[in-house]
């Protein structure tokens, strides 16, 4: 026999943290070197890309493609208006309690929509939140359909400057984003992650193997809705503003988040950075466009899907067999 | 013959089982106080008209080796999908290790010792051979895992995977996605062990290597049922064969004697020409 170890690490993960390391400090860094206008970019940025990476988990890995992540955007923002405005609950210490509320509410949804099966999935989930929707409209102590804007006082209490509010609401927002990244990283390493990645890859052949399938499920699909509320709720809290049709839009929660996972790279950790980069550059470059605008992302969706069904990560990481986070097992024999 | 590795004895769980002593030749069913490990009651399966398991009832004694033989179509694989769980049947019931797991999820079933190679294999392709090994060591074998390491990397020495260890499973040929397969059903720790034509488009010292795993395998007291149309392999294991025919057995006895019924001969001939151009 011959003595053997199993290292996670490869020279481009080494190469892949390091960079990520240094943006996520030059990112700290930002409110001394970005203005006002980039810093609510980079926040925006930062949503963005921990949506999609939670969506990624869930469609890409455990395989539970829903169309309906807006339910718990929604419910994360609407949860913190509520306990800020209704409850005096401190702003701050509503995301939290926003996540534990919309973990609590998919507990049992999750129950009710598994029982559907392939298309069904997805368009359950887009039910789901279109209920939510029609409650919120209906919640007259927030404004019902009309919506509401979060009173001075409760504003003031982030901060009492303008500046260091948005710094604030800035550094949460990457603290987030850094959160869910090393969340799905260390959660992709554990025993956990093993069964999501066989999961992704074939589901039989991991159920035959003994991966007990619908639990792991259940349990990523709660995780998720828990880390969606969580970002919807500060996306809210920078916006001020909520309502019903912008709290649970299907076009910015999801069509824009599934856009940005399947360029980038669908079942794949790092699809989702990738994809809101490039989501990102064309927005910037192509706003004033409007309409055609969308038409534009809708062609590059099509056309990454044709050429490179796996994302660009995908193209990048089978060619090149780069991966940005310490994620592999791979077995170095010892001879003797 | 020779003994398996250490490490793989570990994933075999061979608790309280005497090594070496169940081979083929020697080996008698009376004086060996048998017990059965999995019962088949009166299944039935049909697909639509296609009739693939018409009230099969089939006993597997504990340590014993069973082949299946029969032509293309006759349910043979179903026969496997009905006793791990991924094929419901319509009636009948399955009983392993004295439990009713006729409804019982193949995750939970595999658990209890039931391992399954696939004939079209089902590798996860996005890991590597190592990985895929991991995975079934440590839930099928309901293992933490870094218990599984070593004896994964034995499992892949012997199964001739150890210089694609590292290797994505969607990058290998056929023939070593059936090693795999092979490989990750061994790693569970089976007590039974379901072979779904492993032995087809290998070359003769090949087809030798795996029939020495399988005795191997065996003399750690797995029970093993193999599908195989490669017969002379098949026959250098089992101790029992059964031919099914349109979901039904239509013969069962000791493997030569079997063979040479000409009902079965009629079949087997049947098989072999069809054979001769299916495998390349
Ligand atoms: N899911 C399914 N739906 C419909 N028909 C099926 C299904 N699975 C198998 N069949 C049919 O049932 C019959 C038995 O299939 P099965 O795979 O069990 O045969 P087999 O004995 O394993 O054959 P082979 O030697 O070719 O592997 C075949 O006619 C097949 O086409
Ligand atoms: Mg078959």
């Amino acid at each position: 026999m011959s003595d053997f170890r199993v290292q996670h690490a490869s020279w481009s993960s080494r190469i892949g943290t390091t960079i990520v390391v240094l943006a996520f400090v030059a990112f700290a860094a930002a409110p001394w070197w970005a203005d006002r206008a980039n810093l609510r970019l980079l926040s925006e940025i930062f949503a963005y890309v921990a949506l999609a990476s939670l969506w990624n988990l869930l469609a890409g890995y455990a395989g539970l493609v829903s169309v309906g992540q807006q339910a718990y955007v929604g419910l994360g923002a609407y949860v913190l208006f509520g306990l800020a405005m209704l409850a005096g609950v401190h702003p701050l210490a509503a995301i939290p309690l926003a996540g534990i509320a919309a973990a609590i509410v998919a507990l049992p949804v999750a129950a009710l929509i598994f029982r559907l099966r392939g298309h069904y999935f997805a368009i359950g989930t887009w039910v789901v939140a279109e209920v939510f929707r029609l409650l919120a409209a209906q919640t007259t102590a927030l404004d019902g359909g009309s919506g509401t804007s979060l009173p001075a006082a409760v504003v003031v209490s982030i901060a009492s400057s303008r500046q260091m509010r948005e710094f604030t609401i800035y550094w949460i927002a990457l603290a987030q984003v850094a959160v869910v990244l090393f969340a799905i990283v260390w959660l992709l390493r554990s025993r956990y992650g093993l069964a999501l990645t066989a999961i992704r890859d074939n589901e039989l052949g991991a159920r035959s193997n003994g991966v007990d399938v619908a639990r792991i499920k259940y349990c990523v699909y709660v995780a998720v809705a828990f880390g969606t509320a969580m970002v919807g709720a500060l996306i809210f809290l920078q916006k001020i503003r909520i309502s019903p049709d912008t709290a649970f839009s299907v076009n910015d929660w999801t069509a824009f988040v599934i856009f940005i996972t399947v360029i980038g790279g669908i079942g794949r950790i790092e699809g989702p950075i990738i994809g809101t980069v490039i989501f990102f550059l064309l927005r910037q470059t192509l706003a004033d466009l409007g309409a055609i605008y969308l038409l534009i992302l809708g062609v590059v969706a099509i056309a990454v899907m044709l050429k490179a069904p796996k994302g660009l990560w995908g193209l990048i990481a089978d060619r090149y067999g780069w991966q940005v986070f310490p994620l592999e097992r791979r077995l170095v024999i010892n001879k003797r | 013959m020779a003994g398996l590795d250490p490490a793989i004895h570990v994933l075999l769980r061979m608790q309280g089982v005497r090594r070496g002593c169940r081979h083929k030749a020697g080996h008698d069913r009376v004086l060996e106080p048998m017990s059965a490990i999995l019962t088949l009651e009166k299944i039935s399966k049909r697909f639509g008209a296609i009739v693939v398991a018409d009230d099969i009832d089939l006993t597997l004694l504990r340590g014993e080796a069973l082949g299946i033989i029969g032509p293309n179509g006759a349910g043979k694989t179903t026969l496997f999908g009905i006793v791990t769980g991924t094929v419901p049947p319509d009636g009948g019931r399955v009983v392993f290790k004295g439990h009713d797991i006729t409804r019982m999820k193949p995750e939970h079933r595999c658990r209890m010792g039931l391992a399954r190679s696939f004939q079209i294999p089902q590798p996860f392709d996005g890991m590597t051979v190592f990985e895929n090994l991991v995975v079934a060591a440590a839930f099928g074998g309901g293992r933490s895992e870094r218990d599984v390491y070593a004896g994964c990397a034995g499992l892949l020495e012997r199964c001739g995977l150890a210089d694609k260890a590292n290797r994505r499973a969607g990058s290998l040929t056929l023939l070593d996605r059936k090693r795999l397969e092979l490989a990750r059903a061994l790693a569970t720790g089976p007590r039974v062990l379901l072979l779904d034509e492993v032995a087809g488009g290998l070359v003769e010292h090949e087809t030798a290597a795996l029939v020495d795993l399988i005795n191997d395998v065996r003399a750690t007291g797995v029970t093993i049922v193999w599908i195989e149309h490669v017969v002379h392999a098949l026959i250098a294991v089992v101790d029992r064969l059964v031919v099914l025919h349109g979901g039904a057995l239509i013969a069962e006895g000791e493997p030569a004697e079997v063979l040479r019924r000409p009902q079965v001969n009629e079949i087997y001939m049947g098989i072999e020409e069809r054979r001769m151009g299916a495998d390349a």
